[in-house]
């Protein structure tokens, strides 16, 4: 069985957490100089302009592109074969994010307590997804999920009759409601089918995808498309001041569900769309 | 558009009066930071009929929490929050002075009604912007809260500050106008 050490997760962790929030991803980076050309709002184009122009100082001067440094999100795919030694896997995750924020001078976003709401002081717990697959690798995948957004995201118990026409209905509602709030232009995760939970994470899931990455599935990558154009056309616009660029990319997942139930989860992410992986 | 210059605090009403919504400006001057857990508190103070830890009359919050800075800078990422959250607080702040808000993101009919009465203006930056923002902060002193950390808040000298009006003293909203602009055009 293959050893991988805790220490060496902790490092890795660590510079996954700073590089997340320093370095844009290429697929987000040219998905605005795409949208750019396309924007038909100059104020749009101007705001477009400027998240390219962010994303080069945070890059260039190892400074946050944004001062949400979010909730650190972890989706870990663990090798059955692959043992870790010195420790465990969840508290090698979390002295990861605590090193990488503190040394990173990232915010520390999270409180202790969702109603007497003390600060941690240094951004853990981390939100840890663990998921066993075959063979030795650990595959680890790190996004840091802003709060605007998330607050904007939400589910709903469709049911059978609803179809897909309600499922796309609530899809566009979500993101009308969410209008400036959750810093459009967006990333928009859906997931489909599944139960309450798994739909929810069906949708966090999908948001790991690098962005104009279209789904495997004919069907499901033409839905994609199709929502993008009717999400585009609300003319909500960057950062909610008017335009034709409101998402960036629609990603979906799509799960088996029971006989009664249809559910659909958005998580609606903002244009930092931070996404890092890493195989050890 | 050529974006309008203004001093911040502002000095008088007629500057608020000539600011309209779509606007483009650049504030220089001080602000104040404060968000959802500064302005909590600030409500309970307010509530127990304590004295705020600073004077409003005529002045900005900023709604931000600013990541740490680096030695050698005098702040970290510093753009804006969604201001909705300030909302249940906002009417109280405007009843003690507080002139302009800079966030991001929709406010609720009742503080766009308090905003008019008022005789306010509500700015948005650009959310997101983190980095670009904090180049136009040129000082920052820590003013009340220090318990909150990133919340604590804090008084920023800003220069050429960029945002845009949102809702303006006339109870025009921006976002409103230029969304319906772009979404009959696109149908």
């Amino acid at each position: 069985m293959r050893q991988i050490h805790y220490q060496e997760i902790v490092d890795r962790v660590k510079e996954l957490c700073q590089e997340a929030n320093y370095d844009l991803g290429q697929d987000v980076i040219q998905a605005f100089e795409q949208a750019v050309q396309t924007e038909s709002s100059d104020i749009g184009k101007g705001v477009l302009t400027q998240l390219i122009e962010n994303a080069n100082i945070a890059s260039e001067n190892r400074v946050p592109m944004c001062q949400d440094t979010g909730v650190s999100v972890f989706i870990v795919k663990l090798g059955q074969d692959c043992h870790i030694a010195g420790g465990s896997l969840y508290q090698a995750i979390n002295e990861g994010v605590k090193q990488g924020y503190e040394e990173g001078y990232l915010r520390y976003s999270i409180v202790d307590d969702p109603l007497s709401r003390k600060n941690t002081g240094d951004n853990t717990p981390a939100v840890i997804h663990i998921e066993l697959t075959e063979g030795d690798k650990l595959e680890i995948q790190m996004t840091a999920k802003g709060g605007g957004a998330e607050n904007m995201s939400a589910l709903k118990m469709l049911t059978p009759s609803d179809g897909l026409e309600g499922v796309k209905n609530f899809i566009l509602d979500t993101v009308k409601h969410a209008g400036p709030n959750a810093c459009p232009p967006l990333v928009v995760g859906i997931g489909i089918g599944g139960n309450f939970e798994s739909c929810a994470y069906l949708a966090k899931k999908s948001l790991f995808k690098p962005v104009g990455e279209r789904h495997r599935e004919r069907e499901i990558a033409q839905l994609e498309e199709e929502l993008i154009q009717s999400i585009n056309a609300l003319g909500i616009g960057p950062q909610g001041l008017g335009g034709n660029t409101t998402t960036l990319d629609v990603k979906i997942e799509t799960a088996p569900c029971h006989i009664a139930a249809l559910p659909v989860a958005v998580n609606l992410n903002c244009h930092a769309s931070r996404h890092k992986h890493l195989v050890i | 558009m050529v974006p309008k210059k203004i001093r911040v605090p502002f000095q008088d009403e007629t500057i608020i009066q000539s600011l309209q919504a779509g606007d483009q400006v650049l504030l220089t001057g001080t602000i104040f930071t404060a968000r959802d857990a500064a302005h909590k508190r600030m409500a309970e103070q307010l509530e127990k009929g304590e004295k705020l830890p600073v004077d409003l009359t005529n002045q900005v919050i900023y709604y931000v929490g600013p990541t740490p800075a680096r030695e050698g800078e005098v702040i970290g990422a510093a753009g804006p929050t969604t201001s909705s959250r300030m909302d249940k607080y906002t009417p109280f702040l405007l009843e003690k002075g507080l002139k302009g808000m800079v966030g991001k993101g929709y406010r609720s009919q009742e503080v766009i009604d308090a905003i008019s009465a008022k005789q306010a203006v509500y700015f948005a930056a650009i959310g997101g912007s983190g980095a670009l923002l904090a180049k136009r902060i040129r000082a920052v002193e820590l003013v009340a809260y220090e318990d909150l950390g990133t919340e604590a808040i804090r008084k920023l000298e800003v220069e050429d500050f960029p945002c845009m009006v949102i809702n303006d003293a006339e109870g025009r909203d921006w976002y409103k106008e230029s969304q319906a602009v772009f979404k009959s055009s696109a149908e």
